[in-house]
């Protein structure tokens, strides 16, 4: 492997991590691993982590990475903190659906109303 | 590198019709995305349809990889044939492996499964395409995608 490369833009807002994708297809097994083990890292780094993940600039998603996201919610869980997912383009969130993972994963609209739910 | 066979009707058009044997590179991956698109779009599929149309492919080669060549060396391809016509599209994936029951996959939507974070790609190619089987053997994918009608 070369140089290290996040595939993430990471921003904080006040408590909680905002965290967006760099790729626009999250498809390829390692960028997925990749993905996984950065945010994993983020969430270690938190004593009760408030994740967000925002979907905003994501074209296409593989079932690989909506297995990423239960593990990532999992280990939010876990570790007492809370997951939010926001900006889902609706094709997108319709896999969402079809597989019924909208049940449980807490979805927004926009990064903005899942950071105030946040602090509700 | 992906040993690919593109026809048209005529040399010069690009390519509705494919035989492609994949190896398991991402760029190789891509590459026969994008020829499948590109002849959805010259077709005037709807976007819709392309998004369906990658979705299937996507996870079809994922899981002939990772599960249909469990144990196989990493260098074995899987062969992918794709038609794209006015009506429908067909792209069929076969990999190198001793094939499987599909009725032996667990449905990953009931509450149980849910959490499980694996097992959902058959179920979206199902949800997505039109039509899917196998062979008996269970090592090839079968896939239909009808154009949808005009006010679907």
């Amino acid at each position: 492997m070369t140089n290290y490369q996040s595939r993430l833009r990471i921003k904080k807002v006040d408590d909680v991590t905002r965290v967006e994708f760099i790729d626009r297809n999250i498809l390829d097994e390692g960028n997925i691993q990749a993905i996984g083990e950065e945010i994993t890292d983020l969430i270690d780094q938190e004593t009760v982590p408030k994740l967000l993940i925002s979907f905003a600039n994501v074209d296409h998603l593989s079932s690989s990475a909506l297995g990423t996201l239960i593990t990532i919610s999992r280990r939010v869980k876990n570790r007492g903190g809370e997951l939010r997912l926001s900006d889902i383009d609706p094709q997108i969130y319709d896999v969402f659906v079809i597989t019924r993972l909208n049940k449980i994963f807490d979805i927004h609209e926009t990064s903005e109303d899942a950071i105030k739910s946040f602090q509700a | 590198m992906s040993k690919t066979t593109h026809t048209s009707h005529s040399g010069n058009e690009p390519a509705d019709a494919g035989r492609v044997e994949l190896p398991n590179e991402r760029d190789a991956i891509d590459a026969l995305q994008r020829a499948v698109l590109a002849a959805v779009e010259r077709h005037a599929y709807p976007k819709a349809s392309a998004f369906a149309v990658r979705l299937a492919i996507e996870e079809a080669v994922t899981n002939a990889f990772r599960h249909g060549h469990q144990g196989l060396s990493s260098d074995e391809t899987v062969l992918v044939e794709y038609e794209v016509g006015r009506d429908a599209v067909r792209i069929e994936v076969e990999d190198r492996g001793p094939g499987f029951d599909p009725g032996d996959v667990p449905d990953p939507t009931l509450d149980e499964n849910l959490e499980v974070p694996s097992g959902r790609g058959l179920m979206l190619i199902r949800a997505y395409m039109t039509e899917t089987s196998h062979n008996e053997r269970g090592n090839r994918l079968i896939m239909r995608y009808a154009r949808p009608a005009p006010d679907a």
